[in-house]
């Protein structure tokens, strides 16, 4: 059984800060290809087109066969054959880790692999694996007791591999739309210890301002405001374990008819520079604690439309801002992952709300956002849909770019 | 694995007649060194000069095993040390490379590709080296080992080690005494780099390191290189060398693949064609050198080589002393575990020390009255096991009048030959 975590004492501004050091991050192309699955939290390795036979660790050929390799998802049953706990080691990242564990896992799919083993997992164990991304966004397999245990979630190792809100301080960015609001309930119910919910206007009401009521810390955040957003971030940059951006801009139109070249200034402000404006903000900080105990700053996370993809007909401006959205984050990730910080995308679908009256359902409420980015936070992934929508559009976009940008837009 | 080539299906080995080894030498290791590869491989063939009379012009075969020497191969060390070989070779099989080296110039020695073939393996240890070159090790172990904790080899090996003894029941007691013996055998010998004896209890109570390796399981890195030289019968009286015959050989790589956790090496495969090629049994060995790069591997090597299956270890490891004047001597230098583990060299240590016991030019203690010894070598843990493994039997052949030159690098350390070869009790 884990030991359920305490919450960290006050930090003694004396003592020194642990530097964000990643775990050593050269790999192949094809692990590269299997962080994608990873991020996407798919138990995915290598497959044989031609001899069926399972392969790990990545490789470009079937050793069988000498055929071309693909992925599948396979079944995440295994036994750990051996174990240890690593008590020395020259790397920078688990020397300030150490003891760790690791194991030889016999996998039910047919490889053998070296494996983190969770607190609750040793030798002759049956286990659950998981493809889980390491600090440095590198794919690893890691080692999970069959059956849940007490507090699992709060296993040492584990939280290496996550993002888990338990105990940090998050910023959610716009509190004055109901996304937002969600996320802030869903981060106080994972046991954030603080909330601080972003208004852009305090002064001015919002929808729901007096039937949503959000046990958070309201604080003052124009994401348009370069001046507000370095406010908040000299108040609060240096707490901040997790931002959550929930900021987005929403109008109707095409590109030649129904669509308003305001519209799309101002939602490039609010979408593409307001996101721009919190990394620049707050990222920096962030990099420098990624490391520093229970509440290390470990995730940057951003709510976008799943159209930034595609494009979307009638939608076409915000379709280009998210788009714009999604390279940013890209960016931001590669520069993050070499200081220990987890990027996430929210895909979302439509939002159920009054700027997609003209869509069709499904649409997405703000509870179904909130539970995304819960789940990118507690499993550390770096992609997650939330809406039926958005898994379709993701579905075929992987399957087909192209076909689905065709389809999306004709 | 492919049935087609394995044990009793294929053709047999042909002699090592017309190729001996000889002039072994060991420039003393250090724990770090400042200089390049290039250097000590320098160092080293300065050292085969010295014993041999044999200049740059002189050697025609060029042999060369380094994890340091990057970016040069063999060839860009051919050049950088003015040597015009018509044959080369760069073994990069680590631990292993001693035994290959062997395999390889004597072939070419026999079949007069070249005549004088000098076998170095040299690499350097700068501050931070050992780190950096498990960085950049193999791709496996990027993608798959490394990011498990980075415990290096001692991670990797303690998960062998921790199923090898659950599954045959060997304890740490049995292998303390492996390492005791060691470190009294390496007491002798001046270039060792642990110098003070070694307790049971010292060992029981070690450091953990990655359970259950704990410190005087492991080898220090360092820096240091190890030379020999293959050629001809004629050519080494000539130099007035002593030399060995080659009575057999085997190497594999990459056997037993769907062994979960390594419990048996390559040799398995081929070790009854060793003793066949050989004419000889495990218990005709006045010695084994065997890699050492943790007792476990040890203790695979002496089942897997024929000495004893792996349930009767502890009783077998209970029966013998392992040290030079007890029954089934090893590793007389005190091996890698307490002589210091200089890279690939770590792959030459065995090959030179077993020579030198054979043709009585000690760096300690002589084995008395040594004649034949058996090398292993293994190598390369490029994901989760050792790849690469070999053997060779080598027999004393002719012992020059003069002593050999090797009296002038071994000054000082006189061979004190005994009038008993003693084998392994059975």
């Amino acid at each position: 059984m884990t030991a359920p975590l305490l919450p960290p004492k006050r930090k003694d501004p004396l003592k020194r800060t642990r530097a964000g050091h990643v775990p050593p991050n050269l790999r192949s192309r094809a692990a590269k290809a299997l962080a994608v699955r990873a991020g996407l939290g798919e138990f995915a390795l290598q497959h044989c087109t031609s001899c069926d036979n399972t392969t790990w660790p990545p490789r470009d050929r079937c050793p069988l066969c000498w055929a071309e390799l693909n992925f599948h998802t396979v079944v995440n049953g295994a036994t750990i054959v051996a174990e240890t706990t690593i008590r020395t080691s020259t790397d920078l990242f688990f020397k300030e880790h150490l003891p760790w564990r690791i194991g030889t896992a016999r996998l039910d799919a047919g490889p053998v692999a070296i494996v983190h083993l969770h607190g609750d997992v040793s030798q002759g164990d049956r286990v659950r694996m998981r493809l889980m991304l390491d600090r440095g966004g590198n794919p690893a397999l890691f080692a999970l007791p069959e059956q849940d245990t007490d507090h699992m979630a709060d296993d040492s190792q584990l939280r290496v591999f996550t993002a888990n809100p338990k105990h940090r301080r998050v910023l959610v960015t716009d509190g004055r739309n109901a996304v937002g609001r969600a996320v802030a309930k869903a981060m106080a119910q994972a046991e954030a210890r603080t909330v601080f919910l972003g208004n852009a206007d305090p002064t001015m009401r919002f929808p729901g301002d007096d039937t949503d009521i959000v046990q958070a810390d309201w604080v003052h955040l124009d994401v348009t405001d370069t001046r507000s957003v370095n406010e908040l971030a000299k108040q609060l940059g240096g707490r901040i374990d997790i931002v959550i951006n929930t900021a987005g801009m929403v109008r109707e139109g095409g590109a030649a008819f129904g669509g308003k070249l305001t519209d799309l200034q101002t939602a490039m402000d609010v979408n593409v520079s307001g996101l721009m404006r919190l990394i620049q903000a707050f990222a920096p900080a962030m990099s420098g604690r990624s490391d520093d105990g229970v509440n290390a700053a470990a995730a940057f996370v951003d709510v976008s439309s799943v159209y930034g993809l595609t494009g979307r007909a009638g939608y076409a401006g915000m379709a280009a801002t998210a788009a714009a959205r999604l390279s940013l984050i890209a960016g931001l990730r590669g520069e993050m992952q070499r200081t220990g910080i987890r990027v996430a995308t929210v895909l979302a679908g439509p939002l159920d709300d009054e700027w997609h009256q003209s869509v069709p359902p499904p649409k997405v409420p703000p509870v179904q956002v909130a539970r995304a980015v819960t789940d990118a936070l507690m499993n550390g992934l770096e992609t997650v849909c939330a809406g039926e929508v958005a898994k379709d559009v993701l579905a075929r976009f992987q399957a087909d770019p192209l076909l689905t940008i065709r389809e999306e837009n004709l | 694995m492919n049935s087609n080539l394995g044990p009793g299906n294929r053709r047999r080995q042909q002699p090592y007649d017309g190729a001996v080894v000889c002039a072994p030498v060991t420039v003393p290791y250090t724990r770090f060194s400042p200089e390049s590869a290039h250097w000590w491989t320098g160092a080293a063939l300065a050292s085969v000069a010295k014993v041999s009379g044999l200049g740059p012009r002189d050697i025609d075969g060029f042999c060369f095993s380094s994890f340091t020497s990057g970016p040069d191969t063999v060839v860009g060390m051919t050049q950088h040390l003015g040597l015009s070989p018509r044959w080369i070779d760069h073994i990069p099989t680590g631990g292993a490379s001693g035994v290959m080296a062997i395999r390889r110039a004597a072939r070419a020695v026999q079949s007069g590709d070249a005549e004088v073939v000098a076998c170095v393996a040299a690499d350097t240890n700068q501050i931070d080296s050992f780190r950096m070159g498990l960085n950049g090790f193999s791709r496996f172990s990027q993608d798959a080992t490394y990011p498990y904790g980075f415990g290096g080899p001692n991670g990797t090996f303690a998960l062998i080690t921790d199923n090898f003894m659950r599954e045959f029941g060997v304890r740490r007691e049995d292998f303390a005494k492996l390492c005791v013996a060691q470190r009294s055998n390496a007491l002798s010998n001046p270039y060792a780099l642990m110098k003070k004896p070694l307790t049971f209890e010292q060992y029981m109570s070690a450091r953990v390191i990655s359970d259950p390796v704990q410190l005087f399981d492991c080898v220090m890195p360092c820096a240091g290189a190890e030379a020999f030289v293959v050629t001809t019968p004629e050519k080494a009286e000539s130099l007035g060398l002593s030399y060995a015959a080659v009575r057999a050989t085997i190497e594999r790589h990459n056997a037993f693949p769907e062994d979960t956790v390594q419990t048996r090496g390559g040799w398995v495969m081929d070790i009854d064609e060793l003793w066949s090629a050989a004419d000889l049994t495990p218990h005709d060995m006045h010695m084994v050198q065997v890699y050492d790069d943790y007792p476990v591997i040890v203790a695979m090597q002496i089942s897997d080589l024929g000495f004893c299956n792996k349930q009767a270890l502890p009783q077998f490891i209970a029966d013998n002393e392992f040290t030079i004047d007890g029954s089934l001597p090893l590793n007389t230098n005190g091996g890698q575990l307490s002589a210091g583990q200089a890279g690939a060299a770590g792959g030459f240590q065995n090959v030179t020390e077993g020579l030198r016991q054979i043709l009585h030019e000690p760096l300690g203690e002589q084995i008395p009255d040594a004649k034949r010894a058996l090398i292993s070598g293994f190598g390369l843990v490029n994901y989760d096991r050792g790849i690469c493994c070999g053997a060779a039997v080598l027999e004393q052949q002719h012992l020059s009048p003069a002593g050999g030159r090797g009296s002038d690098v071994n000054a000082g350390h006189s061979p004190t030959v005994g009038t008993t070869g003693q084998g392994a009790k059975p």
